[in-house]
Order: C-alpha cells, then structure tokens, then sequence
C-alpha cells in the first residue's frame, strides 16, 4: 500500500494579508508559514493509516526551494520520504498536472490532501487530479478509513454528512475531523533529516488562470455599542439603520 | 456563446444559491450578449419546481431525470453537466459554490478543458482579457484572475450578485444523455442531514453561539433568537470541539464560510480563525460581556453585556416589532 499526501505551504491562519510591489505580490514580511491546516489532517489520518497497514507514505510539495522546512516537518510528523516540484504554484491546473504526473509514475493506492488551500482557497486540485487519473475523488471528507481494498468515508455535505464507499485507488481532500493534528516529536525531527526530500522539475507548464493584482477589504468602520438594558435600540438600528429586518 | 448553470436542488427545491448562480448567469449573459440562460438540474424533482429556475432567470432548464443521480455521486454529476454542456454548444459554466458543487466543477474544468475560477464575487471584466474578480486568503483578500482558456467555469459565492425573481417560468425539457457506468465508482450508502433547517451556507441570518453559551444546554436561546430572525444557526470551532454542536455548524477558517446579510454572534471572542469564517457578512453584531473581546473591532454594532439576560430581551424585542 502507497499513500501520497499532497500538502501546501501557507501563512499562518493567525497572519496579516498585506500585499507589495504595487499589489501584485503577497508580502511574506513577518509571516510564519505552515503546512495548510486541512493538508495537515490528510496528514495525520495518512500517519494514522500508515502505522496500521504497514503503508509506505510519501508527502509532496509543489514549491520553490523556501518550502523546504515545511516539507521537512511533514517527514518529522511520519512521512517516510518527500517530493518537491520546483515551481512557484500559481495555479490550481498546473499544480494539478504536477502531482498527476508523479502518481502516473509511482501508482500510489491512496492519495490525500487538504480540502483546499488557505491562500487561494481553490478547492479543486483533488478533483483535477482524480479526473487527470482517472479516479474518483472526494471531497470534503470528515472520517476515512480503509478495509481491504475498501474506502469507507463520510463526506460532509451541507446540514449534515453523507457516508460512501468506493475502491482503492482514490483520491480524497480531507478537513476535520478525519485525525487529530500530529506534532512532530524529538525522535521524529531528527530523523526527518535525513529522510530523502526529492527535488524534480515541472512536467508541463500549462496554466489556465493568472493573477494580475491583488485588493484588500475596504476597513471596517467603528462599533456601535448599545447599552445591555435597551436592546430594542438594536433592533432599531437593525431594522431602520442596516434594513436587515 | 451561451451559458449554462448548473443547479443544485434538495428536499424537491432548488436551492436558494442555485437561484443566485442563475441571476449570475443571467446578468452575464446581458452584460456580454450570450443570449438566453439554459440550466442543467440531475436527478428526480418536478418540472413545476424546475420552471421556477424562470423566475431567477433563466429561459430553459435540462432535467436529467435518471434516477441514479439523486445522490450526489461527484464523477457522475461532473460526467452529465459535461455531456449537457456539449450538446447545448455552452461556452461558460456558471455554478454556486457548495460540497457537491464545488467537486463537480474541478472534474469538469479537466474534461472541458476549461479554465475554472472560485469564490467569484462580481461579474468578469470583459473589456479586454477576461478577467475575474475572486475572493482568497478566506474572504481576507481578493484578486483579480485573467482566464486564458476559452471555455470558463466561474464558482460564485453567495451575493455575488442580486437575486432576481421577476422573470418568467422556464421552459423544462428532458435531456438525452448517457452516463457509463464507471462514474458511479463511488457509492453512496446512506446520508444524516437534518431536515427542514435552514441550511448555513445558504442563510440570509446566522445567528452563533460560542464559549460563552457555557453549555449544549443553553443552545435553546440560540435556537429562540435564530426561529425569530428565521435565521440558521452556527457555533465557533471550540463548541464543535467539545461536542456541544455537530461539525457541519461550526463557522470559521476550517468550518463553514458565511456570507449572510446579517451575522449575529453571542459568547465568541472573535479569534481570527472564526473571523475569517464570518468576514464577508454584510453586517455584524456581536453580544460578549467582555468589553475587550477582539471580536467587538470587527463588528457594526454590539451589545456588552451576559447573553443569559441579552438574548430573552432581543428574542422579545424581535418579536414586538414583527
């Protein structure tokens, strides 16, 4: 069994967006980068299923070289070895084509990723790539679990979830609650090391979207506060003031 | 040129963002001369129910009535629009973005070789290259995105644009087409949704509860303001964490989006991850007894006080004037 993990390198959910040059570039200034939240639950539920099968996990990265820590810390939390595509990944097609490519190669049974990204916040890359293959894809899955060549997964869908089965191979994008998040122990971040990070070229550089520039929210104006003991003023407000009621 | 929208339906209606993703359409179509609006709907519902997507503006609708596709079986779904898109001589795919929506237009973006965009939030720039202005960074950024491929796909998010309601019944019409049996790979066994809610990413009104509510027992004044308000009802990420409510209503950086018109929020502190679920309301108000909770800097109006004594009031207040 061969598990592939497909994760982004993104600002911390905690950072400050602030673009430069001219609104045509994310400042990194100050920013923590982080594997992506939702990339980081594939993960986890792919170290859980790993240790349980006796699978082999390889984690993947489309990113120049400044993505390297990122990756290292997914080999830290389990994965055995890493890949990184050097590209910058400006689009959700050719990182798409990217991670097709290198399943093409390796024929892994299972592969997972995020939802999607917390920069661009897409959410199709997995369906690219299970269409690029092929396969069925899923998203977003909440519980993933495997018996034989069996995926038994609960898919969230609006009001609720829906439970499916489908046949390895497959591809899923993953969020809460399929596993708890991993933090990389001592043991695990010396070992990563020296685990093998693979650096390969891109495959073929079609795109299908660019982004010209980019454009922050106007600035919220000031709170209205009202007092607790006349909330009919609230609703005033709500109702003369916003038209919302 | 001509556009189709690919519309979603639950419980034997459209839904409501499926409705908007028709209006979207149907502006777009004005805006660039594409002619009328058609809609694609899969699975079992009326035709009645089907010419009501005239109201929101569009002139025909495809009904695919296989069976089959009633539940949302992704590749299948993908399969059907494309064939669909094929026979109608489509150039743009207009969709609302949703769990099955969104899945849906990934496939297809490959198989139409299309260029697909996401968190659309306005109509495209025409005037010269093909330009899309899309929301990132979970509503904390916009940019704007040049399609190059000739076929598109545009993902909206909800209040892209107005809702229209005045236009004419559409005319229903069976389509003709085949799905191979390999799209239906995955399997649906069973579903658990809740019935008759008003589903979250699709309300007008959310009204939210966190911390603060001390306890599942305490969801009832939740539930009270939100049955006032018809609004749905959400929680931030600890409450889900704990239990206290299921996943699907947690709102937040890793839960659900919201972009309804009002978003009320009592006992949550306003962490930046729940923020950047709640961002693109229209308008906040927030009840926190903290004065200092960080929450109160992005809100429109607010209340500091205890939500146990804040909510029966404004439950009443609500009440009073309807």
């Amino acid at each position: 069994m061969k598990i592939l993990v497909c994760i982004t390198h993104v600002p911390d959910t905690t950072s400050k967006i602030q673009f430069t040059d001219n609104n045509t570039k994310f400042d990194k200034s100050g920013v923590q980068f982080i594997i992506g939240p939702y990339d980081d639950y594939a993960l986890a539920r792919a170290v859980e299923l790993k240790d349980a099968l006796g699978a082999s996990l390889t984690v993947l990265n489309v990113g120049e070289a400044e993505t390297e820590p990122t990756l290292r810390k997914a080999l830290a939390i389990g994965a055995d070895d890493a890949i990184r595509v050097n590209a910058f990944p400006t689009d959700a097609l050719f990182v798409a084509k990217q991670i097709a490519a290198i399943a093409k190669e390796n024929n892994y049974d299972l592969i997972l990723m995020g939802r999607e990204s917390i920069d661009f916040n897409g959410g199709m890359v997995h369906g690219m790539v299970g269409e690029l293959l092929g396969m069925p894809s899923i998203s977003p899955v909440m519980k993933l679990d495997i018996d034989g060549d069996t995926v038994k997964m609960a898919r969230e869908i609006e009001g609720g979830k829906e439970y499916l089965e489908a046949k390895l191979p497959l591809i899923a994008g993953c969020q809460e609650p399929i596993a708890e998040w991993k933090i990389p122990n001592m043991r695990g971040i010396m070992s990563a090391r020296t685990k093998p990070l693979n650096v390969v070229d891109p495959k073929d550089g079609e795109v299908a979207t660019d982004v010209t520039s980019f454009q922050l929210p106007p600035a919220k104006g000031s709170v209205k506060l009202v007092d607790k003991d006349n909330v009919e003023e609230l609703v005033k407000l709500l109702k003369n003031e916003a038209k919302v009621l | 040129m001509s556009i189709l929208v690919y519309i979603e339906h639950a419980e034997g209606s459209i839904k409501k963002t499926s409705l908007e993703a028709i209006s979207y359409g149907k502006a777009l179509a004005d805006k660039t001369a594409a002619g009328d609006v058609v809609a694609v709907a899969l699975g079992g519902i009326s035709d009645e129910e089907l010419a009501k997507a005239g109201t929101a503006g569009a002139a025909k609708v495809l009904h695919v009535a296989d069976g089959k596709l009633d539940a949302g079986v992704i590749q299948a779904h993908a399969e059907a629009v494309a064939q669909v898109f094929k026979q109608v001589g489509a150039n743009t795919l207009v969709l609302a973005k949703s769990s099955l929506g969104d899945a849906v237009a990934a496939r297809l973006a490959v198989k139409l070789d299309a260029g697909l965009v996401s968190n659309v939030v306005d109509l495209p720039d025409t005037s010269g290259e093909y330009k899309v202005k899309r929301s990132i960074y979970t509503g904390k950024a916009f940019a704007e995105t040049i399609v190059s491929k000739d076929k598109k796909i545009l993902a909206i998010k909800k209040n892209a644009v107005d809702l229209i309601t005045d236009g004419s019944p559409a005319a229903v019409e069976k389509a003709d087409i085949t799905i191979g049996e390999e799209n239906f790979a995955a399997k649906i066994t069973s579903t658990d949704k809740a019935e008759g809610e008003i589903l979250l990413p699709e309300a007008d009104i959310v009204v939210s509860g966190g911390r603060g509510m001390k306890g599942p027992e305490n969801w009832g004044m939740i539930e009270g303001l939100a049955k006032e308000l018809g609004a749905a009802t959400g929680c931030s990420k600890p409450v889900s964490d704990i239990g206290w409510r299921p996943h699907h209503e947690h709102v937040g950086q890793t839960g659900v989006k919201v972009a309804p018109t009002l978003y009320v929020a009592v006992g949550i502190s306003g962490a930046i991850q729940h923020l950047a679920g709640v961002n693109s309301s229209k308008y906040i108000v927030v009840i926190n007894k903290d004065p200092e909770a960080p929450f109160f800097k992005a809100a429109d109006y607010g209340i500091v006080g205890d939500a146990f004594e804040v909510l029966p009031k404004l439950t009443e207040a609500i009440k009073a004037i309807k």
